[in-house]
């Protein structure tokens, strides 16, 4: 399977254009946090400001500390790329017949 | 669509997470059974382009956004089951390492985009692309209808469960303790963003990344694996 290379380009090349996906920069429906709930609602409803930080993810919305949202943003595309693959690929190995 | 943590309640999590946790288990199973090692770098690729599709938002009408999820596609290719676990991997590395959807949230936000989308984007695909060849004019509308039915069906459910909670949750007041809209305004926000361009932009991702895979390497549509392991 020589085409797979063009597909492993075509995923990379999507991860260095991502930053267009930065161009809507508006927070989906039913996604906003507490602050923005305050601004929108008047209020933050209990359960979401008590569970809305459960968890501390270390690059959260994708921003990577000390880097621009452009480049933080493709580095981010990286980084999730690299963990799926290298956690699908073992997964894949684990379940997969050998040919 | 990626319910983040205090919008469902821990009750209703649980409830997700149970109702996810069987279809996993038959994924695994059933990849477990049809996954030859040759299909394994293309699981991995399309699990990781589902991630990257999903961070091009889009705007939609009413001033938020949506995105593609590249779970149809995956299922086309590779078969439901397999798109599932797929999905699940690039839904698992956005909660945990970049907060994109809860942790708590994870088995709803699975539910709906790992299970939900591929299985009907998948029974849509393949009932209308029966005996039509790939790449032939019918093949093209059953992936565009495929996957246009998948996303939305996914937003509806995600919709659906956000919205039973000011209905089943709130203080004695009546204030709602998590998601704080209800179902009369959950279905119309979700499915106007995602009938209108978020399905759009799904149908354009599936259409445009089979067409580039079907001209890179010899697939063998539809569903290598999932011949036996889709929805007959």
């Amino acid at each position: 399977m020589k085409g797979i290379r063009k597909l492993w380009l075509g995923l990379g090349l999507l991860a260095l254009i991502s930053p267009l996906g930065l161009l809507a920069s508006n927070t989906a429906w039913g996604e906003w946090g507490k602050e923005e709930l305050i601004t929108i609602l008047g209020y933050a409803p209990v359960g979401i400001s008590k569970l809305g930080h459960i968890w501390h993810a270390p690059l959260a919305a994708y921003r990577v500390p000390n880097t621009g949202a452009g480049s933080g943003y493709i580095l981010s595309a990286v980084v999730g790329v690299t963990l799926i693959v290298i956690i699908t690929w073992g997964l894949g190995r684990l379940l997969s017949k050998k040919e | 669509m990626h319910i983040p943590d205090g919008y469902l309640s821990p009750s209703s999590c649980a409830v997700m997470y149970a109702a996810s946790a069987p279809v996993w288990y038959w994924s695994a199973k059933k990849v477990k059974e049809t996954l030859t090692a040759r299909m394994v770098p293309l699981l991995s690729i399309f699990a990781a382009f589902s991630f990257v599709v999903m961070m091009f938002n889009v705007p939609v009408p009413g001033g938020t956004t949506a995105h593609a999820v590249g779970g149809t596609l995956m299922a086309i290719i590779l078969g439901p089951w397999a798109a599932v676990i797929g999905v699940s991997i690039a839904l698992l590395v956005q909660a945990l390492f970049f907060g994109d959807g809860g942790i708590l949230t994870y088995g709803a936000n699975c539910f709906n985009m790992a299970i939900v989308l591929p299985f009907v984007g998948y029974f849509i695909y393949s009932l209308i692309s029966r005996g039509a060849a790939a790449g032939s004019r019918r093949h093209w509308f059953a992936v565009a209808l495929g996957s246009y039915a998948g996303i939305n069906t996914a937003a509806l459910c995600a919709a659906i469960e956000l919205g039973l909670q000011p209905l089943l949750f709130h203080t004695a007041g009546g204030t709602p303790l998590y998601c704080p809209y209800g179902l009369s305004q959950t279905i119309p926000a979700m499915l106007i963003a995602h009938l209108t361009i978020a399905g759009i932009a799904e149908v354009v991702a599936t259409e445009g990344v089979l067409a580039f895979t079907r001209h890179s390497i010899h697939l063998n549509l539809p569903g290598n694996i999932g011949e036996e392991g889709g929805m007959g």
